[in-house]
C-alpha cells in the first residue's frame, strides 16, 4: 500500500530533488531580490548578488533572517507579492510580544493544502476518511491548514475547531470521524474526556491523529494513543513557512520528512551562524523555495535539531528531521554542555513525575552548578528516607545520562513550584556572565 | 496489632516545621508521639494520633504531602537493656528494623515505635518473648 500524495516527489532520487531545489531557488532568490527591499538591503550589506547563487551549494552565502527581521519588517516588509495578489493573512500568537503577519498568495495555500494533503495520506487518510479538524481555525495556521489539506485529500471534514469536548466526541461517534488533527494536549484532554464520558476507544472509529503546534514526548504518543485507539503521527510546521506541514510523520514514527521541494532545510551552529553537516544538532533554517506571498530565505527558526538522509522504510526519499529537542534560545550551556529545558522534562515525564519543575542555575567557585526542583507526586511519596533519597538519586542518574552534566535533584512538595498563566517561569540562571 | 502513623513531606526550609505543627495544632489533632527524620532537602515528620484517618483526611486538604504507614508499638519497662533485648528478639527472627523512636504515655508507660520489614512476624516474635505490640486504641 502506497500512502504517497505526490510519490514523483515524495519519492525523487536525491538528484532529481537537488535539480528541483537547484531551479527554484535560483528563480526565488532573484525575485526577492527584486522585489522584497528589505531583503535586498540585507544582500547589498552582505556584498551578495542574485548571480552568486547557481544551486543550492551557494545557500550559505544568503543572510539570515531572524525574528526580530520579521518584528522590524512588520506589517508589508517583507512582503513578496502585491497585496492584491494575497488572498488571506495568518498570525502567530504573539504571546513573546513578537506577532508574525505571514501573507498567501492562491498558489501559496495551494502548496499549503498539497503539504498538510502529503502528511494525511502519510497517516493513511484516503477519500473514504472523515477527518474531524479540532485546531482552532482563524490567525492560528493550525485549523486551516489541515482543513485544507484533508479536503485535497478528499476526506469528509468536519471544521470543528477546538472546544466543546463532548460535542467533538458526540460528532466522532455519530459522524464517524477516523481521523482527528489538533494540538498533542488537546488529543490527551479528548483521551481523558472519552474514558469519563464512559466510552471505550473502540466504540470509535478513530484510527489516526495528526498532532502538532506544540512540543511533546514519545510517552504522551502512546498515552494519546492507547486513550483514543490510534496512531499518533506528529507534525512540524510554523507561521513563518506556512504553518503546520513544513514536514510530517510517516508510520515509521522516526523524525519528520521535510517537505524539500518547498523547504530547504539546514542545520547551523545557532552561536557562530555556520552550516553543520548532515546529522549534526544545531538550529533549523528555512528557506521557502516557491512561496510568493511571504518568501522568507535563510530563516532561523530557533528550533534546534537533526537533519537525516537515512533511508526510511516507507520510500519516502524527503529528508527527515527528528523532533525539535529545544529551542536555540532556551539553551544554556552548563559546565560547557548545551543543555535544554526539554530535555529534564523528557527525564520527569519518562520518570513518572509531573512537569512541574524548576531549574536553577549558579556558579560557584568558578563552576557552574545545576539544581532541578521536582514535584513529588502524593502516590510517590514513601515514609523511608532511603526510598526518597534512592528517588532523588534515580532522577539525578536518569538527567546526567540525558544531559551529560549531573544535577543536584530535589524534591519538593507538590504545589510548591509557583505556577504561572502563560509561559511558565522554568529557568533561572544566576550567574553573572554579561557584565 | 499495629498502629497506624502518619508520614509528613516537609521541605528543608524555614518555618516549614513550624507550619505543620500549627497546622496540626488548629485542626485538634491530639499528638501521642512524634519523630523528625531529615536530609538536606527534606524531613519527614511522624506522627501517632487519636483517629489517624481522619488526621490524614485533614492533613492531605490541608495541602499536606502525607502517607499512612502500619508500625509496631511496643511497651518498653524503664530499666537498663530493655531496648537491646527487643531488638534482640527481632534480630533472631531476621526482621530488618527501618527505624525506632521511643514515646511516653502517661498512663500507660513507656513505648517504642518500630518500623520493620514485616510487622505480622515482628509482632510473632516478640509475643513469642513476652512482648504484646499493642493497638492505637491502647495508646490513648
Amino acid at each position: 500500500m502506497a500512502n504517497y500524495f505526490q510519490p514523483e516527489i515524495e519519492c525523487a532520487s536525491l538528484e532529481e530533488m537537488r535539480a528541483i531545489q537547484n531551479e527554484k531557488l535560483v528563480k526565488q532568490v532573484k525575485h526577492v531580490y527584486e522585489n522584497v527591499e528589505y531583503y535586498r538591503n540585507l544582500m547589498d550589506e552582505k556584498g551578495v548578488k542574485p548571480e552568486d547563487i547557481q544551486s543550492i551549494d551557494d545557500l550559505h552565502k544568503l543572510p539570515f533572517l531572524t525574528k526580530a527581521d520579521l518584528r522590524d519588517a512588520y506589517p508589508y516588509g517583507l512582503l513578496g507579492a502585491d497585496l492584491k495578489d494575497c488572498v488571506r493573512i495568518h498570525s502567530t500568537s504573539g504571546t513573546t510580544g513578537r506577532r508574525v503577519v505571514a501573507f498567501y498568495t492562491q498558489n501559496d495555500i495551494d502548496m499549503w493544502d498539497d503539504c498538510c494533503a502529503r502528511a494525511i495520506t502519510a497517516a493513511g487518510g484516503t477519500n473514504e476518511d472523515v477527518c474531524q479538524v479540532a485546531y482552532g481555525y482563524g490567525l492560528f495556521t493550525g485549523g486551516f491548514g489541515l482543513n485544507g489539506g484533508s479536503q485535497k485529500v478528499g476526506c469528509l471534514t468536519l471544521p470543528m475547531s477546538s472546544g466543546n469536548t463532548e460535542r467533538q466526541i458526540q460528532f466522532m461517534q455519530d459522524l464517524h470521524s477516523t481521523i482527528i488533527c489538533c494540538t498533542p494536549s488537546y488529543a490527551a484532554y479528548m483521551g481523558e474526556t472519552v474514558k469519563e464520558m464512559g466510552l471505550k476507544p473502540e466504540d470509535l472509529d478513530l484510527k489516526a491523529g495528526i498532532f502538532g503546534a506544540e512540543p511533546w514526548t514519545e510517552e504522551m504518543r502512546r498515552d494519546i494513543e492507547k486513550s483514543l485507539g490510534i496512531k499518533a503521527y506528529d507534525i512540524y510546521g510554523l507561521t513563518e513557512s506556512t504553518g503546520p506541514g513544513v514536514a510530517f510523520e510517516c508510520e515509521e514514527q522516526t523524525g519528520m520528512h521535510i517537505n524539500e521541494d518547498h523547504f530547504l532545510a539546514e542545520i547551523i551552529d545557532p552561536e557562530t551562524g555556520e552550516v553543520l553537516p548532515e546529522g549534526a544538532k544545531g538550529e533549523l533554517v528555512f528557506t521557502n523555495l516557491d512561496k510568493e506571498g511571504f518568501p522568507l530565505l535563510r530563516y532561523r527558526t530557533r528550533d534546534i535539531c537533526i537533519l537525516s538522509r537515512k533511508k526510511c522504510s516507507c520510500g519516502r526519499t524527503l529528508i527527515k528531521m527528528a523532533k525539535p529537542m529545544g529551542r536555540s534560545d532556551d539553551m544554556m550551556i552548563i559546565r560547557g554542555v548545551n543543555v535544554f529545558p526539554s530535555q529534564i522534562e523528557t527525564v520527569l515525564l519518562k520518570e513518572g513525575y509531573t512537569s512541574n519543575y524548576l531549574i536553577e542555575v549558579d556558579r560557584v567557585n568558578n563552576t557552574d552548578t545545576l539544581d532541578v526542583s521536582v514535584e513529588l507526586a502524593p502516590e510517590q511519596f514513601t515514609d523511608t528516607m532511603k526510598d526518597l533519597a534512592a528517588k532523588e538519586k534515580a532522577l539525578a542518574n536518569a538527567m546526567k545520562i540525558m544531559l551529560g552534566v549531573n544535577p543536584k535533584v530535589h524534591l519538593v512538595a507538590p504545589k510548591t513550584i509557583t505556577r504561572s498563566e502563560g509561559k511558565a517561569v522554568r529557568v533561572i540562571d544566576r550567574r553573572k556572565l554579561h557584565d | 496489632m499495629s498502629v497506624k502513623q502518619i508520614s509528613i513531606f516537609i521541605e528543608n526550609k524555614k518555618g516549614k516545621l513550624a507550619q505543620a505543627t500549627k497546622f496540626i495544632a488548629s485542626h485538634d489533632i491530639n499528638l501521642r508521639a512524634l519523630s523528625i527524620a531529615d536530609t538536606q532537602d527534606f524531613g519527614i515528620l511522624r506522627i501517632i494520633c487519636e483517629d489517624p484517618d481522619k488526621a490524614n483526611e485533614v492533613l492531605r486538604e490541608g495541602g499536606f504531602l502525607t502517607t499512612i504507614t502500619k508500625v509496631l508499638a511496643a511497651p518498653i519497662s524503664d530499666k537498663p537493656g530493655s531496648l537491646a533485648s527487643i531488638l534482640e528478639v527481632l534480630s533472631e527472627s531476621n526482621v530488618m528494623v527501618e527505624y525506632t523512636y521511643a514515646f511516653l504515655s502517661g498512663k500507660h508507660g513507656a513505648y517504642m515505635i518500630l518500623r520493620v520489614d514485616d510487622n505480622q512476624m515482628a509482632a510473632a516474635a516478640l509475643a513469642g518473648a513476652g512482648i504484646k505490640t499493642v493497638d492505637q486504641s491502647d495508646l490513648f
